[in-house]
Parts: C-alpha cells; structure tokens; sequence
C-alpha cells in the first residue's frame, strides 16, 4: 500500500479506509467459525474460498470452482450467463430459446437491462420470450426440426435483423446441432443467425455463459458493418448493462466530456451498434469478469486498445475519465473532463457530506456478481461505511487477486470446456490505435493498458473475504459482524431483511438506480441513508416486548399522564351532553 | 412495446412466444415448501434451483430455501449420483431438515437417475441420518406444466408419507392446489369456521408469508408436518380442489389408503364455494354456521349492488387451468362474458370444462389449451376485450391495449395484494370483484369526457 501524504481525514484510517463506530470481529475467528459446521470434504473444499485479506500480498483464493452439491449456493448457470447477461440486452434481434419452456420464462425481463427505442430504431423485442418448448418427443426423436421450425415462424412473424438461439441442458445431452440449424436457416432466410452452446450444466457458474457469449458475439457480430461513428474520441463501454439506467448515466457523463460512445456491451444496445464496435478508438471495461474476452479479441483483430474503469463511486469516476481523457492525449478533452468533474463534484460533495454525517463508522458487506462486490466498495466508503466482508458469485482469481496472478492460474476441466476462439489481426481491419512510442510514454507517466488489481488489493487488510459464499455463512456473517447492510441478490434479499438487517440488491438494485457516474452516486447515497435509517427496523420489536422504557410508560395505562391529560378534555364534552328528548319527553309537572 | 405482435395470425407449430406456463420442478419446490421442516432439492444443473428459488422470491418477498446437486459436465456424462449423494450429506449436517423433497429436472431426466435407488445407497452408507426423511418426484420439464409438478410433488407425498393403520381419524383431507398462502389460510380459517378438523396439505401458510421479527428461521412455524400427511391415510375423506393440481395426489391417497375423495374445482366464486362448504359439511359431519352464511350474504349483497358495472362486460382471462376454470365461473356469476380463455398447461380437461360452462352463456368464446399470451394478444388486437385478467406477464398487452387490468395467479411479481387477499372463498370473491371494480373505474375516471366524471358511482 502506498503510503497517504496528507495526513488520514477524519473518520479514516491511514490507508483511507473508514473507521467502524463498533469493534469488528477478528476474520479468522470467524472463518473459523463458519466452517465448522460443515462436514470434512465440504470444509477442505471451502477453506479455500474463505480467506482473511492481505491488500500487499492477495492470498490465493480458489475461486470459479465447483460448487459443492447441497450447500446452498447463490450461483446459477451457464445459460443464464449467455443469455440473460451479455447478449439478451440486444433489444432489436431475436432471441430463441432452444428447450423445455422454464429457462426462457426465467430470463424472460427478470434482469433489468433497460432499453429505449430510439429514432430510426424503433422496433424493442425485450419483451417478448421465445422458445421451442421442447416436448418429450422431442427430446426422444430429437429437436432440431423443431428449432428450424420455429426460427422460420419468427422470421415469418417479426422479420428481424437477427437471431440468435440458445441451447439449454437437455438440448447438450441430446445432441442437437444448433449449429448447423443456425446455418441453414440463415442461408434460407438471408438474415443473420447463429447460436450459443450455452447448455446450463457448462463450467461451475454463470461465468462459463459469459465467455461463451462473448465468443459468440466476436465471432458472429462484431467487425459486420465498418462504418465507424462521425465523432471523434470514440470509446465503447464494455460490462455495463445498463441495469436501473446506469449505462444512460455513463453516457451522458461521457456526452458531457465530449467522449462518444459507439456501444455499451451490453446495455440498450443495437445489433448494429454491436456490428460496428470494432470502429472505436478505445475498449473502457466497467464489468472485468464478463467481458475481458470480449476486450481481449477486439485488441487482438482490430486493434482497440482497452483499459479498466469504474464508474461506481465519485472519486472512482473522477479517476476513469481521467484515464479516458489521457489516453486520447487531447488538451482540450482534459481541460473539458476537469470542468465536468469540477461541476460534478460540486454538485455532489454536500449530498456525499450530508449523507456521510448519519453512515459514518458503519458498516457492510457485499456478495454480488464479478464486479459490484468490488466497485460498490467505494460508494460504501465515500460515505464513510467500511465493507467488512465481501465475494463473488462467480468471478475468478483474477477478480479477486488481480491479472497479475493469470499467468499462475491452472486451467481446470471446467475451464477447458468453454472454447478458446483463435483469434488473429484482421489482414486489413487490424489497426493499432497507438505507436509504440506514444504507448511507452503513456506507461512512462503511469498509464496501464489492461490492468486490473482486483478487489483484495484495495480491501482493507483482515476483511473477510468469502468466495460463492453459502446461505450457512450469511447467517454466521449476519451473526457475528452485524453489518449495517449487506449488497446480496433476490434470493438472498428476505432472508437477509428476517434478520432485521436491510439488503441492497446488487444485480436488481431493488427495482432503484441509476448508481453509475456522479449523479448515480447521489442516488446510491440516499439510497443507502434511507434504508440503514429507516424506522421499520424500529417497528419489529413491539412495546410489551422491550424493556420497559419510562417515556413509554407514561403513555400506557389508565392513570398515566398521557391518558389522563385526554380524560381532562373529554370528560367535560361527555359531561355537557344534555339528553334532548329525554328531557322533552319529561312530565312537565 | 411488443411492436411486432399484429391482428395477423401466423400459425405456429414450433415456436412458443410468451408462454403462460413454466416448467414442472418450480411446482414441485412450490408444493415441497409446504411440508413443515423440508428442504426442497432440485436435481439437475444449479441454475433451475437458482431460477426457481428467485422467481418464487419475486413472487412471495419471502426467504425461498432449496439446495441443488451443481450438475457439471462430469456429472451429466456419468450420472448425478454422486451430486446427489455429497448433497444429502451436506444438507441434513449443515440444514438439518426433517425431509429433503427431491424433485428431478429435465437433465436428470434425459440421463434417467433413478432417484430411489440412489437414495437408497446414501441411505446404506450412512449419508442420511437415521429418522430423517427422503422423498422424490419425477417432474421432466418437457411433459405438462409447473402445475402438474405441484400434482406430482403432492402424488409424491401420499406415495412416500401417507399410511392407513386401520383407525379412522375423524378429520378430512384437502388438497388445496396450487395457490397462494393466502389462499390455503382463508381455507383453514372456513374449516375452523364450520368446526371441521381437516388435515391441508401441502400448507405454505405460515412458510411463504412469515412475519418480520428480527430472527430468521429456515423452517418456519407453517406447513403441514410429516406426521399429519402420514394420518392422511385414516381420514374419513379427501376434499381436493382443482383437477390439474390436486386431484391425482387425491385419487393416489383413494388407491392407497381407500379413503375417498370428493374431486372438485378451487373455490373461487358463489357455487364453487358453496360447493366445497357443502361437501366439508357432509364429510365432517357439522353444520354450517350463522358467520359463514353472513359472509355469504355479503357477497350476494356485493354482487347485487355492483351489477351493473359488470354484467356483459368482455373479458379475456389467462393462467393455470385450474384458476380459469374457477374464475370463469365467479365471471358468469357477475354476468360478465368471458370471451378469451387461455391456459399455458396442457391437458384436455381444461377445454372440455370451459366448453361445458361457456358454450351456453357466451357461444363464440375462445377456449385454448397449450396456448400463449402472444396469441391473447393476437385475438385482443382482433377484437378487443373490457378487462384483462393474468398474471403479471399480461401487463403489457393491458399497457398497449389500454385495457383494464386485474393481477390473478401466479406470478405475480409487481403487485401485493396477493400475499395477504385470499381469492378462494366467499372473502376472496369479493376481493376479486374490489379488484375488478377499481380497475374498470379507475380507467372510466381517467378517461372518460369531464361531463360524465362523477363523483358517485
């Protein structure tokens, strides 16, 4: 770690982490702890994915390992990474689902990739679901006349740009070749169709879908339309998938510096935004987990260079456009880019203080995705929340650890499943968007191409760090840290909230969001204040069940003070009534 | 929104597009959480668990507990034998649960596990600790619907648990179908009403509604225990509501324990109901109380007063066979005109029911089974309807259409009434017609000339 020259800020400690109002346990205690429970095979298995941090020296995780069966996991498959993530945000193509009904139905608008027709590209196919609905004949006699069927129908029905399909377990098991149905169909159709091998059972997470989709997209899309974008300082955001507006957020932000975006992979996305991505000056991965390979391709045939982002905390988005604004080396972009972070920061910094006077000192823990659990760390901490534990769902020891370690990472039969495409530069597309020289000075001052150190070397040393952690360690979590707020998924989000602690959904954000960029941040601010200091908390334990309170019991009982400042106002209305008829019917004697 | 569904119908054979039914295994999660202390576990790859699990919570707001077996590659080349085996172990050393429910999924399914004799292994080598229970249903995702993976969780619980010792109890069984907590609550509290005692299984009352008291419970207080579904054997009957979903695990509980089932349809509506009032009262031996019948008359009463917003009104319905079949009936009750009639699920009984109770009152109505919400809409657009009532996946054809739009069934993941507004019973009637009601005025409101914008209605 480097060490501060200013002196720490208040409320943080030397290294700029937030001090916790309440003590913290000891992580190795409760590491401990937590794998206690488990049986010898499942602990040997999970000592390996829980680990006490070390910023210096990240410690070897093993992460995108199996998941062990019955342990109850958040992860979920291949075919949710393919085609709920990456590509089901093309909003202007088709997507088919090739099996049994459930798959499509689950991935039918339960992510929040938000879309909105633009002028000239009116058509948005997000909400529809298609799939064979595979039968048992099928999956006896065979599914790939049926696959062929349906792609016909819908052309016939929507005539589309494209389509893409995706295999689901059984369609693996019983040896349809979506593939060449893919083929045929598109010679017959003359539009583009191509499909994902994406069978659920595929690699140990979501993540095995992820690099499948991102092959699938290099290879069929990207590079199919060469008309690069009029505006200069061209850029695309990769891993950003605009959920609860994000990607909007980004962009405008960008718009204000004067970058352009050609795509964002993938958030409200074009299909031919995707064919013409290759055209920009500049890869920006938000999301390192789902789209390194997709990064890594571009650079390799056409030549985008590409550098990691954040822009999810304020200090965190200050940094990425600078990046940005040097790598283009433009003064007048620079200058541009500091008066917007000047503006924007302005606008920011007395929500960020407001906030930061009623969360300083507490604290949170994340278990999200292959980028939040990181990025979400420094929004925690612009309001002074220390993250005390944090994990992936799904991310590798590069997430964790840094790219440092990838050389030293094993391929496992898991890994060597998903297909490595063999890419080369393009024999006329291929086009360095930097000399030699000019990359040489750019590192010379401190400018790194395709670095990411990871979420354990900006963790503060002792965290817990717990790798696809299992509902068994989120109750002993939950237990012994209490943490203020936990970032966790919908099937986390009750169980978590039973506790009485609050839960941010990181994938969904709770149906809330934008938190991306400077204004994203205020939201995220406000949002998190509002949940931490809400009074439903307050409201779980009822009256009788609390010790007996002494401003409480002046309100309670017949002769408290506060009843009998009501009977002195009323007692005199019950008095003055006068029974008119009684008194009418009275014999007047 | 939906910009390529158009009036024009193109015939489909192959390609289903927003389908008004999902796979069995969430059905057979759904029936397995109602068992007190049981751990539903999924079979097959970790995303189906993963996928159910979420869309349950979406749908309940509620904690929704199940392990999985991770099939990998390995395991779907070789059997999941040992997926399943490592997880039996862990579940019942770190969950400690009374019963694991097994349910298969289409992987497991296409490989051909044999779920018993690999729970009988993990049985003999210890894995599963002796009192503790193991069940299993075979729920393919390729054959019927999640209703008829409810059916088979439930056929699954009589099969493994249900036992005739040769004393008869003086209780009746229900088995509720595939509806809400809310739902399976209102129908205890009219047993209790009528003094009836009745053994309701699966019971997700008390498991998918709990409350918020700062402690978690992975087996809540609710759900039927293991012991009650064994008594299921010596009831005097069985009342079972719903032929998709509750009639075959009634009829297996017939074949098995000889005790017999009246097969009737999910109370929804005055006849349904009175209908499973009557046959609880007959079977149970008890007279129908004064609060019950006044409950009744209030209904009537609500109906009589609010006719006239519905009587001939259009309406296009969608959802799980079993609900339309019953809610068609609340409809004709109301006078309204069903005309559009759709279920996800296959099955022929559904056409032949809705036949049966639509041919007289509304000749020209479409029925359809194995149907979908894009072909709703087709038939929408051709002719377009007063009221729309389907899960939340209906809502946007409400959106496009302009039509007026009541959430019925599951799921619902953007609305909350459904977690405490039962639709059973006379109560949940007169929920359903509040619903109704408000949806065709509130767009009256919005829309209609100032002139005729009156303050009473």
């Amino acid at each position: 770690m480097s060490v501060p020259a200013h002196p720490p800020a208040a409320g943080y400690d030397s290294a700029g982490f937030p001090l916790p109002s309440a003590p913290v346990p000891e992580s190795e205690a409760v590491r401990l702890e937590m794998l206690k429970a488990y049986p010898p095979k499942t602990r040997k298995k999970r000592e390996k994915q829980l680990l006490a941090n070390d910023p210096a020296t990240p410690p070897e995780i093993g992460a995108n390992t199996r998941t062990i069966p019955g342990i109850i996991t958040q992860r979920g498959c291949t075919y949710a990474g393919c085609r709920g993530v990456v590509i089901g945000p093309i909003h202007d193509i088709l997507h088919i689902t090739h099996g049994p009904v459930g798959c499509s139905y689950y991935s039918w608008l339960t992510r929040r990739n938000l879309a909105r027709p633009k002028p000239g590209q009116p058509v948005n196919y997000l909400q529809y679901c298609m799939t064979t609905d595979m039968m048992e004949e099928e999956v006896i006699f065979g599914g790939e006349k049926k696959l062929a069927a349906a792609i016909r129908e819908a052309h016939a029905i929507f005539k589309p740009k494209a389509i893409a399909v995706y295999s689901t377990c059984p369609v693996g098991l019983i040896g349809d070749d979506i593939h060449s149905v893919c083929r045929k169909a598109k010679e017959e159709l003359g539009i583009n169709v191509f499909g994902f091998s994406c069978e659920g059972y595929k690699g140990v997470s979501q993540s095995a879908g992820h690099h499948i989709a991102n092959n699938g997209v290099f290879k069929h899309m990207v590079g199919l339309l060469d008309e690069p974008d009029p505006q200069p300082f061209r850029i695309n955001v990769l891993g950003e998938y605009n959920i609860g507006g994000d990607a909007w957020e980004i962009d405008a932000l960008l718009q204000k510096c004067g970058i352009h975006v050609t795509a964002t992979l993938s958030g409200d996305i074009s299909y031919e935004q995707i064919c013409k991505c290759h055209t920009a000056d500049l890869n920006v991965v938000m999301c390192h987990r789902s789209i390194n390979y997709m990064a890594e391709m571009m650079e390799t045939k056409f030549g985008v260079p590409w550098i990691k982002v954040n822009f999810i905390g304020a200090e965190q988005t200050a940094k990425s456009l600078r990046k940005i604004g040097q790598f283009f080396g433009d003064q007048r972009l620079t200058d541009r880019i500091e008066e917007v972070i000047a503006q924007e920061m302005a606008a920011l910094r007395p929500v960020q203080a407001d906030v930061r006077s009623r969360l300083q000192g507490k604290t949170a823990a994340m278990f999200v995705g292959g980028s939040r659990a990181h990025h979400y760390q420094h929004l925690f901490k612009d309001v002074g929340m220390l993250t005390v534990a944090a994990g992936y769902e799904f991310a590798h020891r590069d997430d964790y650890e840094g790219r440092a370690v990838l050389p030293k990472i094993k391929v496992d039969a898991d890994s060597r499943n998903i297909e490595e495409l063999d890419v080369e530069a393009d024999p006329q597309r291929y086009n360095p968007r930097k000399t030699p020289e000019q990359i040489a000075a750019l590192q010379a001052g401190g400018f790194n191409f395709k670095d990411y150190d990871g979420m354990m070397a900006e963790m503060k040393k002792s965290s817990l760090v717990i790798d696809d952690i299992s509902h068994h360690e989120m109750e002993k979590l939950i237990e012994l840290y209490k943490p203020d707020i936990i970032g966790s998924g919908i099937k986390d989000k009750f169980v978590i909230e039973k506790f009485g602690v609050p839960c941010k959904q990181l994938h969904s954000y709770d149906q809330g969001g934008p938190y991306a960029a400077f204004t994203g941040a205020a939201n995220f601010y406000r949002e998190i204040d509002r949940m931490i200091n809400s009074k439903v908390w307050q409201l779980v334990t009822p009256s009788w069940k609390k010790p007996a309170d002494p401003a409480l019991a002046l309100g309670r009982g017949i002769d408290s003070p506060a009843n009998q400042a009501v009977r002195a106002v009323v007692s005199g209305l019950a008095k003055a009534w006068k029974p008119r008829q009684a008194a009418a019917a009275a014999p007047e004697s | 929104m939906l910009n390529g569904t158009t009036a024009e119908i193109v015939e489909r054979k192959a390609l289903r597009i927003n389908p008004a039914k999902t796979c069995q295994p969430i059905g057979a999660m759904y029936a397995a959480l109602g068992i007190h202390g049981c751990m539903p576990h999924s079979h097959g790859s970790q995303g189906c668990c993963s996928y159910h699990r979420s869309h349950l919570t979406r749908h309940f707001k509620e904690p929704v507990m199940a392990t999985t077996s991770s099939f990998t590659e390995g395991a779907s080349v070789f059997g999941g034998m040992a997926n399943l085996t490592q997880a039996l172990r862990n579940i019942f050393s770190i969950y400690s649960p009374e019963i694991v429910a097994v349910h298969t999924t289409c992987l497991s399914e296409v490989i051909g596990d044999d779920i018993p004799t690999i729970v009988r292994k993990a049985q003999e080598e210890g894995s599963i600790p002796e009192g503790k229970i193991v069940i299993h249903a075979n729920t393919p995702s390729f054959v019927g619907s999640h209703v008829y993976g409810f059916s088979n969780m439930v056929m699954a619980m009589v099969n493994y648990l249900s036992e005739k010792t040769g004393t008869t109890r003086n209780q009746v069984n229900i088995i509720p179908g595939f509806v809400e907590p809310a739902d399976m609550r209102e129908i205890k509290r009219l047993a209790a009403a009528l003094g009836a005692d009745i053994v309701m299984f699966p019971d997700t009352s008390n498991v998918l509604d709990g409350p918020l008291t700062g402690q978690y419970k992975m087996y809540p207080e609710g759900g039927a225990t293991v012991a009650q579904i064994r008594s299921a054997g010596d009831s005097i009957a069985t009342i079972a509501l719903g032929h998709f979903a509750a009639h075959v695990g009634a009829a297996t509980l017939e074949s098995k324990c000889n005790v017999p089932a009246a097969f009737l349809e999910l109370p929804i509506g005055i006849g349904a109901t009175d209908r499973f009032i009557d046959t609880l009262r007959n079977y149970a031996g008890v007279q129908v109380p004064a609060a019950v019948e006044l409950e009744r008359g209030r209904l009537v009463d609500l109906m009589s007063d609010l006719h006239q917003y519905f009587h001939g009104r259009r309406v296009a319905v969608s959802g799980d066979p079993d609900q339309v079949i019953a809610l068609t009936q609340l409809l004709l009750e109301l006078e309204m005109k069903p005309v559009y009639a759709i279920t996800g699920s296959p099955g022929n009984q559904f056409e032949k029911r809705m036949h049966e109770l639509l041919d007289g009152p509304v000749p020209n109505a479409r029925i359809k089974q194995t149907a979908d919400l894009f072909e709703l809409h087709q038939w929408i657009k051709r002719e377009p309807v007063d009221l729309l009532i389907a899960n939340t996946y209906g809502k946007h054809i409400a959106r496009v259409e302009n039509l007026p739009f009541v959430r019925f069934g599951f799921p619902i993941l953007d609305r909350t009434s459904h977690r405490f507004n039962p639709t059973v019973g006379y109560v949940g009637a007169m929920n359903l017609i509040n619903q109704m009601l408000n949806a065709l005025l509130d767009k009256k409101d919005r829309e209609c000339a100032e002139e005729w914008f009156e303050l009473v209605q």
